[in-house]
């Protein structure tokens, strides 16, 4: 528990500084999936520490919100995909750390582009029946925003999910209720996710402090037992953009821009070094 | 000349229906998936055959997109099946990102493509398909030309790897390629040889081609047909040969003549070898109702409009 508290404060570290480097990129949504993305990765997937695109035999993740690269690229370095002083590279020109997370430059840890929202889901659809062919029992986990969800696509996958009994997926929505041009409410209200996923036929789990370390933990395992049940599974998992750091939090405003100097050295001091920076 | 005949009519989207099958028999990680038209993509025999390697996943083409996406990682080697309007500009940003940028090993078949998907009209019909895909980095563009064609070229596709978009249509058409043909991707085939002029012609349109080319033989007028099935990667060589023969071509294909494979040929040639050619294709318009033979003639895409082409390019040539 505190090591993977330390992690995650270490992530934000690394969020901060990724973006703050190249003056762009987006650090709220990241900051707010930092708790989420170090626990799946480290105590919920069943994953090989040696990458191959195949994921033969492993729990496999999907971003489909690929703008909050900054913090997957901290988790999967974190998680020995590859060197953590390449988060160094950040956005710059002939990385493998694009804006947002691609296969082109082969980067392992990444098994589709995402950025153009809302076509995770059906890519984790395909995966989970892939899975299913080569008889595999491990489970698919993906991620997708809340606006993400105005985009279409999605809720064509979230109909065919539950029509064709797809079971060994977990799709996370993060509910932090705002995008880039305010509340989510006010840009387009959508209202109860929770009742539209049930409608559809999901089973979904919510998870009330996204930020918490154990709700998460608690909330994945209840998700993970739930697999295999001829029903898709959706975690609801509520969090706050911009978490951990006081002048990030309550607003939209750091969805998609970068702190100045005297901004990044208070957000860093609010998250002390921990396993070390890059 | 060599003369091409045929004993039967049939149409290229049975070549596909009957590839798919046999890769079904022949290659356990090929998986299909169809937006609701099993029946006019003739998917039926892989269906009944292979049914857990089948999706139905409605009318949701986007999501198809998508699926055949996340298939391709567990190993698969899917082939997504609708018409090429729906298997294109309705889902370009999901082929984009998720299929094209993303490397994934999709194959995209798409039937009915252009006018001769007849009385349905311009919402179905699309004449922009190859021009949306010959544009996305990394993907091969196919466009056969009859059913034997067409059910070689779909076995062949699975053993490559990478996007690949095949292009195939709704109408019977004479069926007068060889039935155990090995179809290589790229490679142009000569389908006669000619000295005065050099016709280039890929889809329902070769056939065309080489009507035309008797009806040029009578007139006195040599030309070599060439088949392109492969629009990307084109097969310059073959071309270049034959325009240095000739000095002067004529392409022809069902598309706009915007983005299609005579912009393809017009660029090869005045980088490297500046040739008089002229285009049957459309002109930058839709199309309408009414029958394939109607629609081919209103919009001048048979051989006729192939003949006037070639006498019109001859006068160019110096």
């Amino acid at each position: 528990m505190l090591e993977l508290q330390e992690l995650t404060t270490q992530v934000r570290r690394d969020i901060l500084r990724m973006v703050h480097k190249v003056n762009s990129g987006h650090p709220g949504g990241s900051l707010g999936c930092a708790e989420f993305l170090v626990v799946l990765y480290n105590k919920i997937m069943d994953r090989k520490d040696c990458f191959e695109m195949n994921g033969h035999g492993e729990d496999l993740f999907f971003l489909s919100n690929g703008h909050i690269s900054p913090v997957f690229y901290s988790v999967l370095a974190r998680a020995g995909y590859f060197d953590v002083n390449e988060l160094n590279t950040f956005r710059l020109l002939n990385s493998r750390l694009q804006g947002h997370p691609t296969t082109h430059e082969g980067l392992p840890g990444i098994r589709i582009a995402s950025g153009s929202l809302g076509q995770g889901l059906s890519v984790a659809i395909g995966a989970a029946e892939a899975k299913k062919l080569n008889n595999d029992s491990k489970v698919i986990y993906s991620l997708h925003g809340d606006g993400e969800l105005q985009e279409g696509q999605n809720w064509e996958a979230i109909m065919y999910a539950s029509a064709k009994n797809i079971d060994n997926i977990i799709a996370t929505i993060d509910l932090n209720g705002k995008q880039i041009d305010g509340a989510t409410d006010d840009v387009l209200p959508m209202g109860s996710i929770k009742n539209k996923f049930e409608s559809f036929g999901w089973i979904v789990v919510e998870i009330n402090n996204g930020n918490n370390i154990q709700d998460i933990i608690n909330g994945m395992e209840k998700a993970k037992s739930l697999t295999n049940n001829k029903k898709p599974v959706c975690v609801l998992l509520k969090t706050m953009m911009g978490n951990g750091v006081d002048f990030m939090m309550h607003t939209h405003a750091w969805h998609g821009k970068a702190p100045n100097d005297d901004q990044l050295k208070s957000a860093l001091a609010q998250n002390p070094e921990t396993v070390g920076d890059y | 000349m060599k003369k091409y005949t045929y004993t039967e009519k049939k149409d290229t989207r049975s070549g596909f229906g009957a590839g798919l099958a046999e890769l079904g028999r022949t290659n356990p990680n090929v998986v299909a998936l169809c937006a609701d038209l099993i029946g006019s993509l003739k998917m039926n025999e892989f269906i009944d055959e292979n049914p857990e390697r089948f999706f139905q996943i409605g009318i949701a083409e986007a999501n198809m997109m998508g699926i055949a996406a996340g298939l391709t990682i567990g190993g698969k080697i899917p082939f997504t099946g609708t018409f090429a309007n729906f298997s294109t500009g309705r889902v370009y940003d999901q082929i984009r990102q998720s299929i094209a940028y993303s490397n994934k090993n999709v194959k995209i078949c798409a039937s009915h493509a252009g006018l001769t998907l007849g009385e349905d009209g311009a919402t179905h019909q699309i004449l922009e398909d190859i021009g949306l895909m010959k544009m996305l980095p990394g993907m091969v563009v196919i466009n056969t030309c009859d059913y034997n064609q067409t059910k070689a070229a779909t076995i062949a596709i699975a053993d490559y790897k990478g996007p690949v978009y095949l292009r195939f249509g709704r109408p019977s058409v004479p069926v007068f390629t060889p039935e155990d043909q090995v179809f290589e991707i790229g490679k142009a085939i000569n389908l006669t040889n000619g000295s005065d002029v050099t016709i280039v012609a890929t889809g329902h349109l070769v056939w065309e081609a080489l009507k035309a080319s008797e009806i040029l033989l009578e007139r006195g007028i040599s030309a070599e047909v060439i088949n392109i099935h492969t629009i990307k990667p084109l097969d310059k060589n073959s071309i270049l040969k034959s325009v240095k023969k000739t000095g002067c071509l004529v392409s022809a294909e069902e598309h706009n003549h915007l983005g299609g494979l005579g912009e393809s040929i017009s660029r090869i040639l005045s980088l490297e070898h500046p040739t008089p050619q002229e285009f049957v294709a459309t002109n930058d318009t839709f199309g309408e109702s009414g029958t394939p033979a109607q629609l081919m003639e209103k919009y001048g895409l048979n051989a006729d409009s192939i003949v006037k082409k070639v006498e019109k390019v001859l006068k160019r040539k110096k």
